[in-house]
């Protein structure tokens, strides 16, 4: 057992328990916090894979900027635990013998038959500078165009968050 | 060393997660962070890609998919507000004026 060996498994360990977690805990304020860990644990694979500015936008944009954003919605609206509803048996029966079918299959074909090559850590120069090479040169038209999609985005989220006058007299809440 | 297999199964594993909390939740808010976990465990096989071909281009893309799920959070989240003064819950169940 190698040093990386050991630091993807923890690493992979706290992301898959952060992942049932989610799945497990019946009120969204703890399936935000269980989503904040499984990112914060992501970021630690992707210094493993040598990937450090990826990383770093990791921990500031998933973890910081959109998880605060959810926390925020979440307590704006005072969302409480959530309700119950029974689903349909033949999803039961069906979706569980299935899903571990399922799995079991990809793991299988996944672990046996692609190449057991090994990922070196730290193999690929993943540095903001070699980064930003790339950006702004080869992928300089997304990049525009990705600036004018957040644009198009903040407007929408004004407009669909504001509230609407309802009175004639344009009486702004 | 860690062989890119077990990099493709934690992801698998995270986007798996992902589909199940996005069809067995009920509350939108959760469904909606379910997603956001689907994101995750793609990013996490294309970084694992780009170091195992040597491409940084992979990188770039995760970068590129940050950028869009911040969009699709500001969006979806500005909706879920506006469904909830409209209808007063975050039940999607109860969400249910276009069903026949």
């Amino acid at each position: 057992m190698n040093v990386h060996l050991v630091l993807f498994l923890a690493f992979g360990a706290v992301c898959v328990a952060g992942a049932v977690n989610l799945l497990a805990q019946r009120h969204p304020i703890n399936g935000a916090l269980s989503l904040i860990a499984v990112m914060a644990a992501l970021a630690g694979e992707y210094l493993l894979l040598g990937a450090e500015f990826v990383a770093a936008v990791q921990v500031i944009v998933y973890a910081g900027a959109i998880m605060v954003l959810f926390v925020f919605t979440i307590m704006l609206l005072n969302a409480g635990v959530e309700e119950r509803t029974k689903g349909s048996r033949v999803a039961v029966l069906l979706g569980i013998p299935g899903l571990l079918l399922g799995s079991i299959l990809v793991g299988w074909v996944v672990l046996r038959h692609s190449g057991t090559e090994a990922v070196a850590a730290g193999a690929l120069p993943g540095d903001p500078k070699a980064i930003g090479q790339l950006l702004f040169h080869e992928f300089l038209l997304p990049f525009e165009i990705t600036s004018v999609l957040i644009l198009i985005a903040i407007m929408g989220a004004v407009v669909l968050a504001s509230k609407p006058a309802t009175s004639p007299a344009g009486k702004v809440e | 060393m860690v062989p890119l297999s077990y990099y493709l199964v934690l992801s698998g594993f995270l986007f798996a997660c992902g589909v199940a909390g996005f069809l067995i939740k009920r509350n939108i808010i959760t469904i909606f962070m379910s997603i956001e976990l689907m994101l995750n465990g793609v990013n996490l096989s294309f970084v694992a890609f780009a170091a195992h071909w040597h491409v940084l281009a992979g990188q770039v893309f995760v970068f590129f998919v940050m950028v869009v799920a911040a969009a699709e959070a500001t969006v979806g989240l500005a909706i879920i507000i506006a469904v909830y003064r409209t209808r007063e819950t975050l039940n999607v169940d109860q969400v249910n004026l276009l069903k026949l």
